[in-house]
């Protein structure tokens, strides 16, 4: 029986199989940040430990970073505390580091890639359930804890056993105005934040294949939120393409060699799956979510749905507390719904394709008067090429706020959070009661869609803004 | 890690499904440095904004042992949801599916997950409501939930439950095989990437 793309990355990297025992498998990138680390550190200073490879190891600090006057000391001194610890513990484990201010800061599912750090047929871990977004390149990239991040740093390995499989085959073309997030939101609402559990998915078909790069990151990010351990694409010419002469790509002959090996990345036609879903591209519509986990999502002409409805009573329960905690009426259309922010980033939407998009639509435009947009650029990299295309131009004209590099608003470590009952439209990845601020409600929402819900104060589709007239 | 062999204590009903790390500890607590000290930010919202969440009734604010609807832990890989739990005074989440790192992440910091069917969480649920004293114990050694005049069985990972019932450390284990590591890393083939020396952005 042939293998999949996933098995074949695994079993590249076993170290050591031994019956009755997980296997050890190799780790070939380690990102870190300031949040899940700094207990790892103190655990291998208990112990004696070193950093066994710094030279395969990169931190950046992201969560709790400020994205207004970065250079200057941040103000929450608890958040600041943490940002030193990590620079403590770079400099002592001779770790790189992009700090603030630095060129290479940024989300650190956005530097990896950036970087050419991320590549074909690796395995990436983190300490960050995101870290997923790295299998858009076709490697096998999965979100760790703080012990995990203290046994990657002090041995480059992890006990694991091998993942069930899963294929999400989407064929066909995806109508105009549909973008990855809307793909990855409707897959999240036909599976289930469970669907995906104890598997690791491979995203297939035509439509996946005509995706850039980015498009495939954005929907290898949200594989967590379906469950999945990880969830990966294979490799092809668009990957080596936008691979090709990033700072730490390889080069000449070490690059054919390199191709030559990621060009072999790929599911065999006689490997079986566990569970196959298949998904028709041209089927779908803008995706918002209305509940408070990223399956309760529905197309953008729906309306808030009746929990009366609803079979399952566990699923029942769920959509009922969902509704009382967003303020929502079973029946509404989900158009109808007004928002007080939209934010434009994450580590899901914060790349410079997704500005590009969100600026389209934004230009020569005004933002809706009682709105408030934050466009939060994922790395400094992208905000420097937004700038150098005149987008922050087109954000700062219509009334956005234009910031730094961080993953802010996503979860509001930072200073940008939601006031109790606010209203958000947001291009990131978790809806959860209180994640973007206490009592904060957040609707996920594609790029192109945030954009337009900015302009008319409701969640809105690009192609509503015609018969709006805005 | 404290070693898990056997427990009994009281449980509470949490009858809810994705039950998200962001509820179990939102992201503020996340910015301590430390790695105990979490019982404060532990299902903090509810706590706070709900009178009758389960933790907040009398009888179940002792409880050791935590039995929640599907999908418990989904999203942030955060591992402080597992330290909020124990630092919270649980050392056991019974559930009938659990998201994959909490899952994992709670091997590694000593909080047992057991799996039950959706049927047998249930009954432990109307159980321990009619009864909220009842003792509930989880033995790991005969991988059984008992309470009252039930039990029910439970399989786990026969590594995982050798490794939580003597209370081994990861790295220890995987530090006896230093030689296989550095044999696998002489076969890495070179082009594979290294984020030293530092070659930045253009």
């Amino acid at each position: 029986m042939g293998q999949t793309l996933a098995q074949k990355v695994y079993e590249e990297h076993v170290v050591r199989r031994t019956e009755g025992e997980p296997d050890l498998l190799y780790i070939d990138l380690h990102l870190v940040h300031e949040v899940t680390s700094p207990q790892a550190f103190d655990g291998l200073r208990a112990a004696g430990r070193t950093v066994r490879r710094p030279d395969l190891t990169m931190a950046t600090e992201d969560h709790n970073v400020p994205t207004l006057d970065i250079l200057s000391p941040i103000a929450d001194p608890v958040s600041r505390a943490q940002v030193d610890a990590l620079r403590r513990n770079a400099a002592e484990f001779g770790i790189r580091l992009a700090p603030m201010g630095d060129r290479d800061q940024g989300i650190v599912h956005v530097i990896g890639p950036q970087l050419g750090l991320t590549q074909p047929g690796m395995t990436i871990v983190c300490g960050d359930s995101h870290t997923s977004t790295h299998g858009a390149f076709g490697a096998l990239a999965f979100g760790i804890g703080t012990s995990e991040v203290e046994h990657v740093l002090a041995t480059q390995t992890l006990p694991q056993y091998p993942a069930k499989q899963m294929s999400v085959t989407v064929d066909g073309e995806l109508p105009p105005g549909v973008s990855a997030k809307d793909v990855i939101l409707a897959v999240i609402a036909e599976i289930g934040t469970g669907g995906g559990q104890g598997h690791v998915i491979e995203y297939r078909g035509s439509a996946i294949e005509a995706l850039s790069m980015e498009a495939r990151m954005t929907i290898c990010n949200m594989s967590i939120e379906a469950g999945a351990r990880a969830g990966l694409i294979a490799p092809d010419q668009t990957t080596f393409d936008y691979l090709a002469g990033r700072p730490h790509a390889p080069q000449g002959a070490d690059w054919d060699a390199a191709v030559a090996h990621w060009s072999t990345l790929r599911t065999d036609d006689d490997a079986v799956f566990d569970r196959e879903v298949r998904i028709d591209a041209a089927s779908l519509t803008p995706y918002v979510t209305w509940g408070t986990n990223p399956g309760q999502g529905l197309p953008i002409g729906a309306s808030v749905p009746d929990p009366a409805g609803i079979a399952d009573e566990s699923d029942r329960l769920a959509a009922e507390s969902a509704l009382e905690y967003m303020g929502l009426t079973a029946g509404t259309p989900l158009r109808d719904i007004s928002v007080d922010t939209v934010f434009l980033g994450s580590c899901t939407n914060g790349r410079i394709e997704d500005l590009r998009v969100a600026a389209a639509l934004l230009k020569g435009k005004k933002v809706d008067a009682e709105t408030r947009m934050l466009v939060v650029p994922g790395s400094v990299a992208v905000k420097l090429q937004a700038e150098a295309e005149g987008l922050d131009q087109v954000f700062t004209e219509a009334g956005a706020e234009w910031r730094g590099a961080g993953c802010s608003m996503c979860l509001g470590m930072n200073p940008d959070q939601l006031k109790p009952g606010e209203r958000s439209a947001s291009t990131s990845n978790r809806n959860f009661q209180g994640r973007q601020g206490k009592g904060g409600r957040t609707h996920l929402v594609s790029p192109a869609v945030a954009a337009a819900t900015a302009l008319t104060g409701k969640l809105t589709a690009p192609a509503d803004l015609e018969t709006a007239g805005v | 890690m404290d070693a898990f062999t056997t427990h009994t204590g009281t449980a509470a009903p949490l009858r809810r499904s994705n039950v998200d790390t962001d509820q179990i500890i939102p992201a503020e607590y996340l910015k301590r440095i430390t790695r105990t000290g979490f019982e404060d930010g532990l299902f903090v919202a509810w706590r706070k904004n709900e009178p009758d969440f389960v933790l907040n009734q009398p009888q179940y604010a002792n409880a050791s042992i935590l039995v929640a609807g599907p999908d418990f832990g989904t999203g942030s890989s955060r591992e402080h949801a597992n330290w909020a739990l124990l630092d919270g005074g649980f050392r056991v989440v019974i559930s009938s599916r659990f998201a994959d790192i909490f899952r994992n992440n709670s091997t590694k910091a000593g909080l047992l997950t057991v799996v039950l069917p959706e049927a047998d969480v249930e009954a432990l649920w109307a159980a321990v409501e009619a009864d909220p004293a009842l003792p509930v114990t989880v033995d790991l050694q005969t991988e059984q939930v008992t309470y009252g005049s039930t039990t029910v069985p439970f399989t786990i990972d026969p590594y995982t439950r050798w490794r939580l019932l003597e209370g081994l450390d990861d790295v220890g284990l995987t530090e006896r095989h230093l030689d296989d590591i550095t044999a696998f890393e002489s076969r890495r083939p070179a082009w594979k990437p290294a984020s030293l020396p530092a070659l930045p952005t253009r």
